[in-house]
C-alpha cells in the first residue's frame, strides 16, 4: 500500500461521489421543495442512459448523443410531472411512495419493450477509452476524469443558479416555505414543473455519464437510488450544498471501505472470518454513517433553513 | 371359466384409458424472464422451445405441455413461482434454474412434493454433497468444477500470483473455492463484491493494479460480464494483466462487445463443458437451427436447457410414458442415456454429470463473428469434489 494507490482510490471515491451528487441534487430539490417522495427518480437516470445510447447510435457520436439526450430528458421529466405527479402533491407520503414505485415498474417494463432486453452499450471514442498518466505514477481512466470534470462543472453551475439567480431564489424560498411562496404570487405550478424537469435532467445526465461504463439496462436506476436517498438524508433534505458534501463523503467512505477494510480486518481476525466480514461490513458502512447522522443531527448535516 | 373372463380385457382397457387419454406430460421450467438477466432466461426459453420442436413436441408418445415461470432473479420470487408450479399447475417435473441462490430457495418445494427436479444451470455445492437428493438431478455442472479446471490451466501456464474478483453469493463463493482448490500459486488479493447491485469495479481495479498479479481470475455472469471487461480495458489492465474467466463471457455478451469494439476480449481464456464448435450430430443440429432462428450463437445456458429436455425425454421413453412412476424415471435418469450436445455424459452417484472440461479461447469465426473455440481438454470424465459427501 503506497500513496499512488491511495491517490487512485481517492479519485475513485470522488468520482462515485460526483455521480451520486448528480442524482441526489434533483432528488433533494424535489423532496425539499415539492414535498414529493419520488422513488422513480432512478428511472430518470435509466431513461437518460437509454436516450444517450440511442442518440449516440443514430449520430455515431457519444458527445452528440449526450447533447441531444439532455433536452430530451428535460422534456420527459416535465411531461411526467404534469401527467403523473401533479395529482400526488396533496397526498400523503405513503401514497406517493406507492404511486412512484408503480412508476418504477412502468418504466422498467417500458424500457424492456422499446429497447433490446439486454440493454444498450455505448462505444466510447478512442481518446476517452483508456487510461492517462496523471504524473508521479498515478494512472486513471480518462473517461472517469471526464465524469469528475462534468460533475464539478454542474455543481458550480447549480451553485451559481441557486445563489445568484431569481429562479434560485425561488427554489431556496420554496425549500424553506412553500406555502408562503405561493401566497406571494409566484406561480408554484410552473416552478414545480421546472424544478422537476431540472432534477430529471441532472439524474439523466448521471445515467448518460455512466452508460459507457455500465451499459444502459432496465432496472439500473434502483441500484443507485438507495445510495442517493442515503446521501440526501445525510446532507439534509432540500439542501443542494448538503447533497454535494454528503455525496462526496458517501462516495469516499464506500470506496475506502471496499479498499481497506479487508486489509484492516485481516490484521485482527483470522483469514476466514475476515474474508466473510469484509464485504458485509464495507457494504454496511454508509448505513452506519446514516444512522449516526440521524441520531445526532436528525435534520441532516446541512438542513435547508425551514420556517 | 376361460370364456367367463373374456370381458376382463376390454373392461380393463376401458378403465385404463382415462389415464392414457390424459397423455400429456406437464413440465415446469423456472428461469429469469424479467430484469436485466431476462436475456439469459429468454435464451433458455428459446432453447427449450427449439428442443420441443426437434422432438415434435412428444416424449414417449405423450404430448408435452411446458409452463415457463419467471423467478425475477430473486430467491423469494423463485420459491413462490415454484410453489405455484407444484401445487396449482400440478406439473410432473420441474426444471430450469439459472441462479444457485434461487435454486437453493426453491429446491425443497419440489423435492418435498416427491417430484423430480432438474437444474439446467445452477450447481450449488450443497446439493452435490451433503444435501444431495434422490429426486434432484443436475444436467449442467457443479459450480466448483469449471473454476477447478481453470486453476489447472493457470498452473500449466506458469501463473504464480493471482488476483480473484467475484460476486458475494452462493455461486461466486463456489467458483472461488474451485479455483483455490487447484491453483498452486499464491493468491495476492481477493474481492467479493455485492451481488447483483455492484456493477462498478473502479476501486477493485485500483487494488489489482497495486497488487500487480500475473493474472486475474473472475466470474461475473449475465450483464455484469461485458461491463466488467469494458472497465478492465478502461482501467488500462487489458494487455497488462491476463484475464481468465468462467461464465463471464457468453454468446449474448460477445456480439455486444464486438459492436462496442472491445477487442480486449479476443484471446482471453475460459474453461467450460461445451462450446458451439463441438463435433457431434446433436450439437450441430442445435447450433445451426438456433443460429438460423435467432441470428447468433446459443449460450451455454441455452445448450443446457436444450439438453434438459432430451434428458427428460429419454427417461419418459424408458418408462414407456408412465411418468407417474417416479422411481422408474429416476432409474432411467441415472443412466443418462440421451444424446447430449456435449457428446456422451454420464451421471455421477450424486446425480451430477461426469464429463470433460475444455479450455476455450475467444476467437473470430469464419464469418467474422466473435465466438469461442475449444483449445484443449483440461479434465476427462471429471467428478465433482462434493460427490464423496453425498449419501444416497
Amino acid at each position: 500500500m503506497n500513496w499512488i494507490f491511495l491517490a487512485e482510490q481517492f479519485l475513485n471515491g470522488f468520482q462515485l461521489g460526483i455521480l451520486l451528487f448528480l442524482i441526489a441534487a434533483g432528488l433533494t430539490l424535489v423532496l425539499g421543495i415539492m414535498d414529493l417522495v419520488n422513488l422513480a427518480h432512478g428511472s430518470l437516470y435509466m431513461l437518460g442512459a437509454f436516450f444517450a445510447a440511442t442518440f449516440a447510435q443514430w449520430t455515431d457520436s457519444f458527445v452528440l448523443g449526450v447533447l441531444l439526450a439532455l433536452p430530451a430528458i428535460l422534456a420527459a421529466g416535465m411531461v411526467i410531472e404534469v401527467v403523473a405527479l401533479r395529482t400526488l402533491y396533496a397526498r400523503s407520503h405513503l401514497d406517493q411512495v406507492l404511486a412512484t414505485f408503480g412508476l418504477i415498474l412502468f418504466f422498467n417494463s417500458l424500457v424492456q419493450l422499446v429497447w433490446p432486453l439486454d440493454g444498450l452499450t455505448i462505444p466510447l471514442p478512442a481518446y476517452l477509452d483508456g487510461a492517462v498518466e496523471l504524473g508521479l505514477g498515478v494512472t486513471y481512466p480518462t473517461y472517469r476524469i471526464l465524469i469528475i470534470a462534468v460533475g464539478l462543472l454542474v455543481a458550480l453551475g447549480l451553485y451559481l443558479m441557486v445563489a445568484k439567480t431569481r429562479l434560485g431564489m425561488l427554489i431556496r424560498a420554496g425549500a424553506s416555505n412553500r406555502v408562503m411562496v405561493g401566497a406571494l404570487g409566484v406561480d408554484i405550478k410552473w416552478l414545480f414543473t421546472l424544478v422537476f424537469g431540472l432534477g430529471a435532467m441532472l439524474a439523466g445526465l448521471a445515467g448518460m455519464m455512466m452508460a459507457p461504463i455500465l451499459s444502459a439496462t432496465s432496472g439500473m436506476g434502483e441500484q443507485i437510488l438507495i445510495l442517493a436517498f442515503v446521501v440526501i438524508v445525510i446532507g439534509g433534505i432540500g439542501s443542494v450544498r448538503g447533497a454535494f458534501i454528503a455525496s462526496i463523503i458517501v462516495g469516499l467512505i464506500d470506496t475506502m471501505g471496499r479498499s481497506f477494510l479487508d486489509v484492516l480486518l485481516l490484521a485482527v481476525l483470522p483469514v476466514n472470518a475476515a474474508e466473510a466480514a469484509g464485504p458485509a461490513l464495507s457494504s454496511m458502512l454508509i448505513y452506519i454513517l446514516m444512522a449516526s447522522v440521524l441520531f445526532f443531527k436528525p435534520q441532516g448535516l446541512f438542513p435547508a433553513q425551514s420556517g | 371359466m376361460g370364456k367367463g373372463l373374456l370381458w376382463l380385457a376390454p373392461a380393463l382397457a376401458l378403465l385404463a384409458s382415462p389415464a392414457a387419454a390424459a397423455s400429456k406430460i406437464k413440465i415446469g421450467f423456472v428461469t429469469t424472464l424479467t430484469t436485466g438477466a431476462a436475456v439469459i432466461g429468454n435464451d433458455q426459453k428459446n432453447a427449450v422451445e427449439l428442443a420441443l420442436k426437434h422432438m415434435g413436441n412428444r416424449m414417449g408418445g405423450l404430448e408435452v405441455e411446458i409452463i415457463f415461470a419467471d423467478d425475477e432473479f430473486n430467491p423469494q420470487k423463485g420459491k413462490q413461482k415454484t410453489e405455484k408450479l407444484v401445487k396449482k399447475d400440478k406439473v410432473d417435473i420441474v426444471a430450469g434454474y439459472i441462479w444457485s441462490h434461487v435454486l437453493m430457495a426453491s429446491a425443497s418445494t419440489v423435492l418435498d412434493a416427491g417430484k423430480i427436479l432438474i437444474s439446467a444451470n445452477a450447481g450449488p455445492s450443497a446439493l452435490a454433497g451433503k444435501k444431495c437428493n434422490k429426486n434432484f438431478f443436475n444436467i449442467s455442472w457443479q459450480n466448483d468444477q469449471t473454476p477447478m479446471a481453470l486453476g489447472e490451466v493457470l498452473n500449466q501456464r506458469g501463473i504464480k500470483t493471482l488476483y480473484i474478483l467475484a460476486p458475494n453469493y452462493a455461486a461466486g463463493k463456489n467458483m472461488v473455492a474451485g479455483v483455490e482448490r487447484t491453483f498452486k500459486g499464491k493468491i495476492v488479493g481477493k474481492d467479493m463484491t455485492k451481488w447483483p447491485t455492484q456493477i462498478d469495479w473502479a476501486s477493485e481495479f485500483t487494488k489489482v493494479k497495486a497488487a500487480n498479479p500475473d493474472a486475474v481470475f473472475t466470474f461475473y455472469p449475465g450483464k455484469h460480464g461485458p461491463a466488467f471487461i469494458k472497465q478492465y480495458q478502461q482501467a488500462g489492465l487489458t494487455g497488462k494483466v491476463p484475464l481468465y474467466s468462467v461464465y463471464t463471457i457468453d454468446s449474448i455478451g460477445l456480439p455486444r462487445m464486438q459492436k462496442a469494439k472491445m477487442k480486449g476480449v479476443l484471446g482471453t481464456f475460459m474453461t467450460q463443458t461445451w462450446a458451439p464448435d463441438m463435433d457431434n450430430a446433436q450439437n450441430k443440429r442445435f447450433v445451426a437451427d438456433f443460429k438460423k432462428k435467432h441470428g447468433r450463437y446459443p449460450t451455454f445456458y441455452a445448450s443446457q436447457a436444450y439438453d434438459s429436455m432430451f434428458f427428460i425425454k429419454a427417461a419418459v421413453e424408458a418408462v414407456g410414458g408412465d411418468y407417474g412412476n417416479v422411481t422408474g424415471l429416476r432409474k432411467a435418469m441415472e443412466k443418462a442415456d440421451f444424446p447430449s450436445v456435449r457428446g456422451k455424459i454420464t451421471m455421477g452417484k450424486n446425480h451430477f454429470p461426469v464429463q470433460n472440461f475444455y479450455l476455450r479461447e475467444v476467437v473470430e469465426d469464419a464469418d467474422g463473428n466473435w465466438t469461442t473455440a475449444i483449445r484443449s481438454t483440461v479434465y476427462e470424465n471429471h467428478v465433482d469434489p462434493y460427490a464423496k459427501d453425498c449419501k444416497m
